[in-house]
């Protein structure tokens, strides 16, 4: 152990490790229980929507109606083009090419900023709609008030991932602002690697949440 | 600072000083200690708040307060000895000062972590006591909807925020435990020759981070739908309210268990001390933490037996939770077997686990009676609900954590407590907890409702019983503190070892020094080796390095 302490960079071993590798491993490990802490989170979210779902599925169809699929769609796009630059950075900071990084670590930011300002536009819609639940909810056609229901799930559930990509956003200013300073290299890139599977993983939530709220029922609108 | 007994003559206590070195540790003996100090004082307000329920039941008719203000006390005195006293004190104090130091390392993996967790834990308590002075809310510790949606006009809003914020503070505990566990563990230190107390906190910290959350959303949604009109639990909303309860209920059942286990965790290194035997079936006892904590997610729906659930879901959660007795049971008969043969003393901290096991026998049985569908129909709400989850919760954590506390005492101060005064408080608290609850058992088989603060005269005699236990406990929890404080500058000098006790923590200096350990420890025998051939170390001074 102390052979350990010795080859280790002294800078980034905290006291309470033995080694880095000890470190990386533990911070890693920490990383997923945490994310584990996040899919029971977001599973209230999804119980609730299947409850009222499964309870009112017609109202459900006819607020899906409402969103725009094309926005939707891009800002899936916009995602899953932020997930592979986040995993091009990772693999950036292991290869020890830190302009890349820095390079990915933007790309990645920038991305998101792009799908915060999409759900910008498309939460002012439903603004001007009266399609936000509360006194002033209004929704046209044979579902009336039943609708709110649908608009509620869909608030709180974008309005929650919203919230975790804005402070994923925060996080990577704060990565941006160590790599630019040199902090981040192929020995020590642990902080990367970590943000990475919660960046991920919150793209992974939007996969979902995509098909629930714009996909599911679409074609049965005639109908309803 | 006293002059502790330690080998390099500074420890965790002494090697910094000032309010500042106190308020940024980092180190997990110091969080201990801020822990103890505010979930004593949570304790404290939480306690007065039960003697204000147990006057107003002093007599039938509702004399002392109207029944709105009634409903605000029993509401403060749920929510602030759940959230602020019974969940975090065996984790936050005993766990965080042992977890590192029994399984050999230096400290928790994630330290700053800890420190925010603190932090979190300090904020959320400011909060729900600033909404306690506001005027508090009436909806019991429950937050049932509608009690606590659009309707009430009590301070929701800010006491489920406040819970919230909690609920993160024991989550980021619960996930550095577990990876504590995982990662840091001593050479040698194995999987199987862990202290059962870490086995059952590690079981305690998984129902911390996937139970939490669950209720962390609920309560989120909650305040949505009251800040913002989310429709999830206001029927007029178009939502659900029995929702709400599927959902409370789900991380609340497992958050009895985040109250009891950490209980069960102290009960086993105290009665393996104090048998001088090792713990009967160590792996079973282990195994039976996990299953407790794996169960207690399946058992959600004995909570709703009478809300407009179906017949068939109430006999599955009926049949589940029947399941939860098997681990529970097969604690007891195994620490009873250790008592078997062995070489048993009668220190405090046994008679707290003694009691333990008694208070928790009786509290774990009603619960099968409360788990029987049919019986629980006809006690639902009443004060036999109260009587069992009263002596699960004080007979069982209560009593665990003043055992625990008694026990290691000595480690984190450095000082003894003075034993007479010791036993006698756990004669008060024993004498006292059952006057207080056995009665409440009566009272709810004869059908007395729980959060009414008046009731027929014929049960006044019961109810007296009850108000007079509530005041002998309350003289059993002052005692300590009393002694305690006391012992800091009075107490003898407790040595590395006082109790001749087994395992890492008593092998470093008490206090421990910042970063607990002289010398890497390396493991080479099995958790509770009393029987080992080496006899015990005598107390004190003797030098301590068999590693």
């Amino acid at each position: 152990m102390e052979s350990a302490l010795t080859t280790a960079e002294p800078t980034h071993l905290a006291h309470q490790f033995d080694s880095l590798e000890q470190q990386q491993q533990t911070a890693t490990l920490g990383m997923w229980f945490f994310l584990a802490q996040e899919i029971l989170f977001f599973g209230g979210l999804f119980m609730t929507y299947l409850l009222y779902r499964w309870r009112d599925p017609q109202a459900f169809q006819a607020g899906s109606y409402t969103l725009d699929i094309r926005f939707g769609m891009t800002n899936t796009l916009v995602l899953i083009a932020s997930s592979f630059t986040m995993a091009m950075a990772v693999r950036s900071a292991q290869t020890d090419r830190i302009k890349a990084l820095v390079r990915y670590l933007v790309a990645t930011g920038f991305f998101g900023v792009t799908f915060l300002c999409i759900k910008y536009v498309e939460y002012s819609d439903k603004w001007h709609h009266h399609h936000v639940p509360g006194p002033l909810f209004h929704f046209a056609g044979p579902m009336g008030q039943r609708a709110e229901v649908f608009f509620s799930m869909y608030f709180a559930m974008t309005g929650m991932h919203a919230l975790h990509m804005i402070i994923g956003l925060g996080l990577l200013i704060w990565l941006l602002s160590g790599a630019l300073r040199g902090r981040y290299s192929a020995r020590y890139y642990n902080p990367i690697e970590c943000f990475g599977l919660y960046w991920h993983f919150v793209d992974i939530i939007w996969i979902f949440l995509f098909p629930l709220f714009y996909l599911i029922g679409r074609h049965y609108h005639g109908v309803a | 600072m006293n002059p502790h007994e330690s080998a390099a003559g500074t420890n965790y206590l002494n090697a910094e000083l000032g309010l500042r070195s106190w308020l940024l540790t980092k180190d997990h003996k110091r969080i201990a200690i801020l822990y103890l100090l505010s979930v004593s004082f949570f304790f404290l307000v939480g306690g007065l708040f039960a003697m204000m329920i147990r006057l107003e039941l002093l007599t039938p008719a509702g004399d002392l307060m109207e029944h709105d203000t009634y409903n605000h006390v029993f509401s403060a005195h749920g929510i602030i000895m759940v959230f602020f006293f019974l969940i975090p004190a065996i984790p936050a104090i005993l766990g965080n000062f042992l977890i590192p130091i029994m399984i050999g390392a230096k400290d928790l993996a994630f330290p700053k972590l800890n420190l925010l967790s603190w932090y979190l834990y300090m904020f959320a308590g400011t909060m729900a006591l600033t909404a306690l002075l506001m005027g508090g809310v009436d909806t019991g510790w429950t937050f049932y909807p509608p009690y606590s949606s659009n309707f009430s006009h009590s301070n929701v809003v800010l006491v489920g925020i406040a819970v919230f914020i909690n609920g993160f503070s024991g989550i980021l505990t619960g996930l550095n435990f577990l990876v504590t566990i995982h990662r840091m563990r001593a050479p040698g230190m194995t999987w199987f020759r862990l202290p059962l107390f870490v086995w059952s906190q590690y079981a305690t910290s998984l129902i911390f981070v996937l139970g939490t959350p669950v209720i962390a959303i609920t309560l989120l949604l909650l305040v949505g739908e009251r800040l913002f009109h989310i429709g999830v639990f206001d029927p007029s909303l178009g939502g659900d309210p029995v929702l709400f309860q599927h959902l409370f209920w789900f991380y609340s059942h497992p958050a009895v268990y985040i109250m009891i286990l950490p209980s069960m965790a102290v009960i086993s290194e105290l009665i393996a001390c104090f048998s001088r035997k090792r713990i009967f079936g160590y792996n079973m006892v282990a195994f039976s933490s996990i299953a407790i904590a794996v169960l207690g997610f399946l058992v959600w729906g004995h909570h709703m037996f009478v809300s407009s659930q179906s017949v068939y879901a109430g006999t599955v959660f009926s049949l589940l939770t029947m399941l939860v007795a098997i681990p529970s049971a097969i604690k007891v008969f195994n620490w009873s077997f250790t008592l078997y043969q062995g070489s048993v003393s009668l220190e405090t901290p046994m008679l707290y686990a003694l009691g333990f096991i008694g208070l928790f026998t009786i509290g774990g049985l009603t619960g099968v009676f409360l788990g029987t569908l049919g019986f629980d129909v006809h006690v639902t709400d009443t004060y036999f609900v109260v009587a069992h989850f009263h002596y699960v919760m004080v007979g069982g954590t209560l009593m665990g954590y003043l055992g625990g506390l008694h026990f290691w005492w000595p480690k984190m101060t450095g000082r003894k407590y003075p034993e007479f005064w010791g036993k006698l408080s756990a004669l008060l608290v024993f004498v006292g907890f059952n006057l207080t609850f056995f009665p409440q058992f009566i009272l709810g088989y004869l059908g007395m409702p729980r959060r009414y603060h008046v009731y027929p005269p014929e049960w006044q005699v019961l109810n007296v019983m009850s108000s007079a236990g509530a005041s002998v406990l309350a003289v059993g929890f002052i005692l300590p503190a009393c002694y305690f404080l006391w012992s800091l500058k009075y107490g003898e000098i407790a040595g590395r070892n006082p109790w001749r006790a087994k395992g890492l923590e008593w092998e470093v200096p008490s206090p421990p020094p910042t970063f607990n350990f002289e010398v890497p420890p390396v493991v080479t025998e099995e958790a509770y080796n009393y029987a080992g051939g080496l006899e015990p170390r005598p107390t004190g001074l003797a030098s301590a390095k068999t590693h």
